[in-house]
């Protein structure tokens, strides 16, 4: 039996433990943590693959949002609107250095949103007229209310570089941020260095060093996880989730995310203009099934924001369902009757039809095979045509698409009016095609403008639900393995950040 | 001399036909490039008929094809390869990056095959027959007929071991899997050619000479053997680089190397025809290249050819 201590030595012993325990916590430390994502680093160009920086902490926009989708400052610390909507001002927080050294003005954050402004993309359609620094503040002239404008500029296309950052043609040449992290090394396409950046503003990241590596195939990414060399493994496969899942060197962390799997349909289409041949397709589909065998989720979508996306996620509407006998028999009303090879016929036309999807996602060919088969089952004759992309826009341009699989992203901008505006009101090259809704156009006008309410929202998923321009297959869940050892991390289900600056590494 | 001249007339044939043939290939491959270099550019998410029309309209993609070959032909002859259309960098910078990238890795892969492969094919060509001639024949058809599942294997292996790295780049450890991966390949054939070669030559009459007159095994070997193998070996070798670039695509692709098989098959896809256009000629002129070094060096040591 050992003696007690005497007071002091446990006074001692107990602050030397809480020294030894308690340092790495508090201070940054000087730990490399390894990400690993699909996403290809191409240029520091925002337009590009702005959205790294922002994920990895290098770059900020003027407004950040939590994991509601709440706004948050992030470099300007409030906004505020006139009466009439059309005049924004925006202050600036104090005291920001870009990692060059220099300050954060209205001039240099004026230069990088107009900079933005002459690229496609959200930023550009705004109906900014002008920007103007006061004092502190830019000040920003509308032409017509956008109650959506700071979301707008929380996505990472309006990132706020440093002047310098600019070649002549307005594409950034260099990444010159004020996030928490600086950039030591980009080497393009695959890979990027960054550590921790001293003067800055909030507070200092844990971790002192961080690593990105861009790897496309899924298996591979699982396999760094499990190898336990990478410390933070962004979106893995179903198959590997479930492996991965076993695994004590690693955590699987699984949330669902304002990205819907769902199919594009051209309501222009003469065997799909009418209402009760779309919600047939709908009924054709076996959501359920698809969502548990193929992405290994439990359930699939019944409408087309998931719960995640409170504001416009609508409790009162009639679920989609699944009932091939119920989507029979609209099909026989609509005068098709079934071929002798069992396809349905109408004044000698075969129900036949070209569904476009891409590779990009892997689970999109996958989940099309399926469809395929269930949409065989009532009668309806698919061709896939597994592409690139872009098909879909171009063929929504040039009329031409018939139905295509596609997975969208409703938080490119944290709120998701933007996408629905794009896509919705009344036509868009992702969303609805050959389709006219003059109530759905002014209600996201309006709720644009910032005049409308809840009940205005829930009325355009009513609509959306009745009329289905888009049929909802799926919500999807992002996912992301953790090695063992790393606290604090989360998943951002608007997928602006990874949250780096909250994690903890032991060194 | 004559060589030289020759492969530079060579080089500058595979330029214009690279160029010309690269360039009719990425004009005739069907759907709208500026819809294709749009999504290369800004992603899936990001894709719009306003993002292809800004795209458009920033590259000339309207313009007549004509004037267009006659720009890049003569871009070609100053050696100007222009910027990637989807990320704005020089292509040159781009190619030099991704190309030193596989370089080192082809390297690696060549000498670790080189290590392995001809040690034994020599050591089964001195005895044809033999018990390891005959296992040399089984693990070399093995190896050349298995090399993605192979990979695959001893990926699964070597992490689940906790070997080695699954993937990633920039570190020395980094090379060991992809490199090992393709120089078994590689080997295989290696340790076949240099088994043949050796083979043939102990039943020529100057290598029974040598012994018969009193040389040990290892002088024979030594002063009249591995020149002779050396020759079949080499001229293998330059067969091998082009060989490698097909297997180097595909691990690239597995390990995340960021290579030049990897950045050419994703310029295709997102139709950046600067960077095709650049990597293939690169490609090209790097053959020639080493089939000159090749050529000089089978000269050096066999004399035969010289006049």
């Amino acid at each position: 039996m050992s003696k007690p201590l005497p007071a002091l030595s446990r006074l001692l012993l107990a602050a030397a433990i809480s020294v030894t325990l308690g340092t790495p916590m508090l201070a940054q430390n000087n730990a490399t943590l390894s990400v690993v994502a699909p996403f290809e680093v191409l240029s520091p160009e925002p337009s590009i693959a702005g959205y790294i920086f922002t994920r990895m902490g290098i770059a900020e926009t003027l407004v950040n949002a939590d994991a509601e989708g709440r706004l948050l400052p992030g470099l300007a610390t409030d906004w505020t609107a006139s009466e009439d909507g059309l005049s924004w001002r925006f202050t600036l927080r104090d005291g920001v250095v870009f990692h060059d050294g220099t300050a954060l003005t209205p001039a240099a954050v004026i230069n990088a949103l107009e900079t933005a402004r002459a690229k496609p993309g959200p930023l550009g359609d705004l109906p900014i007229t002008a920007m103007e620094a006061d004092g502190n503040t830019v000040v920003m002239t509308l032409s017509e209310p956008r109650a959506a404008l700071p979301a707008f500029l929380a996505e990472a296309r309006a990132q706020i570089l440093a002047p310098d950052a600019y070649g002549a043609d307005g594409m950034a040449t260099a990444m010159i941020g004020t996030g928490p992290y600086q950039l030591t090394d980009l080497s393009p396409p695959l890979s990027l260095r960054a550590s921790v950046f001293a003067p800055y503003w909030g507070d200092a990241p844990h971790v002192g060093n961080v690593t990105y590596a861009a790897v496309g195939r899924a298996e591979t990414r699982a396999l760094m996880a499990e190898s336990g060399d990478d410390d933070f493994v962004f979106t893995l496969d179903p198959a590997s989730v479930t492996r991965l899942g076993n695994s004590d060197a690693v955590e699987v962390l699984s949330v669902a995310i304002p990205r819907t799997l769902l199919l594009k349909v051209n309501a222009a289409h003469p065997f799909l203009s009418d209402i009760g041949a779309r919600q047939a397709l709908s009924l054709a589909i076996d959501r359920a099934g698809i969502a548990q065998a193929i992405l290994r989720y439990p359930e699939g979508a019944d409408q087309l924001f998931p719960p995640a996306i409170g504001a416009w996620h609508n409790e009162d509407v009639a679920p989609l369902t699944y009932d091939v006998a119920a989507a029979q028999a609209l099909l026989a009303d609509l005068g098709w009757t079934p071929g002798n090879d069992g396809v349905l016929m109408r004044d000698g036309e075969r129900f036949a039809l070209t569904l476009l999807t891409y590779p990009d996602r892997p689970e999109l060919p996958l989940v099309a095979a399926v469809l395929e088969q269930q949409l065989r089952a009532v009668g309806i004759d698919v061709t896939i045509n597994s592409t690139n992309s872009s098909e879909i826009p171009a063929g929504h341009q040039n009329g031409t698409l018939e139905i295509a699989l596609l997975a969208r992203n409703f938080a490119l901008i944290p709120d998701p009016i933007g996408t629905v505006l794009s896509d919705f009101a009344p036509v868009g090259d992702w969303g609805a095609m050959g389709w006219d809704n003059a109530e759905i156009v002014e209600l996201a006008q309006a709720l644009a403008r910032g005049e409308g309410d809840d009940a205005d929202r829930a009325r355009v998923t009513a609509i959306l639900q009745e009329e289905l321009p888009i049929i909802p297959i799926a919500w999807y869940q992002q996912t992301l393995a953790v090695a063992a050892g790393i606290e604090g991390a989360t998943i951002d289900p608007w997928e602006r950040t990874f949250g780096l600056q909250d994690l903890r590494k032991p060194e | 001399m004559t060589i030289l001249l020759n492969r530079l007339v060579q080089a500058a044939m595979v330029a214009i036909i690279v160029g010309v043939s690269t360039f009719a290939m990425m004009r005739a491959l069907p759907g709208d490039a500026a819809y294709r270099i749009a999504a290369g550019r800004y992603g899936y998410d990001n894709v719009t008929a306003a993002a292809a029309d800004a795209v458009r309209a920033e590259l000339g993609l309207d313009a007549h094809w004509f004037p267009a070959l006659l720009q890049w032909l003569g871009d070609l002859v100053r050696l100007d390869f222009g910027v990637s259309l989807v990320s704005g960098q020089p292509v040159m910078q781009e190619i030099v990056h991704q190309l030193g990238a596989s370089l080192w890795l082809a390297l690696a892969a060549v000498g670790l095959s080189l290590l392995m492969g001809p040690p034994l094919g020599i050591l089964a060509g001195l005895r044809p027959g033999g018990l390891l001639d005959r296992v040399l024949l089984v693990v070399s058809t093995g190896l050349k007929s298995i090399p993605q599942f192979l990979m695959a294997l001893i990926l699964i292996l070597s992490v689940q071991m906790g070997w080695l790295p699954a993937a990633g780049y920039g570190q020395s450890r980094h090379f060991i899997l992809p490199a090992l991966a393709l120089a078994l390949g590689l080997a295989a054939v290696n340790a076949r050619i240099t088994r043949d070669a050796m083979a043939r030559i102990t039943e020529m009459p100057f290598y029974r000479f040598a012994g018969w007159k009193g040389l040990r095994h290892g002088q024979v070997l030594r002063r009249h053997g591995l020149r002779n193998v050396a020759v079949p070996l080499l001229t293998y070798l330059g067969l091998q680089f082009v060989t490698l670039i097909e297997g180097v695509v595909v691990i690239e692709t597995i390990v995340g190397w960021p290579g030049i098989g990897h950045a050419l098959v994703h310029a295709v896809f997102a139709r950046d025809v600067p960077m095709v256009q650049g990597t293939a000629l690169v490609l090209g002129l790097g053959f020639v290249l080493i089939n000159t070094v090749i050529d000089l060096t089978v000269r050096r040591i066999d004399p035969r050819g010289r006049t």
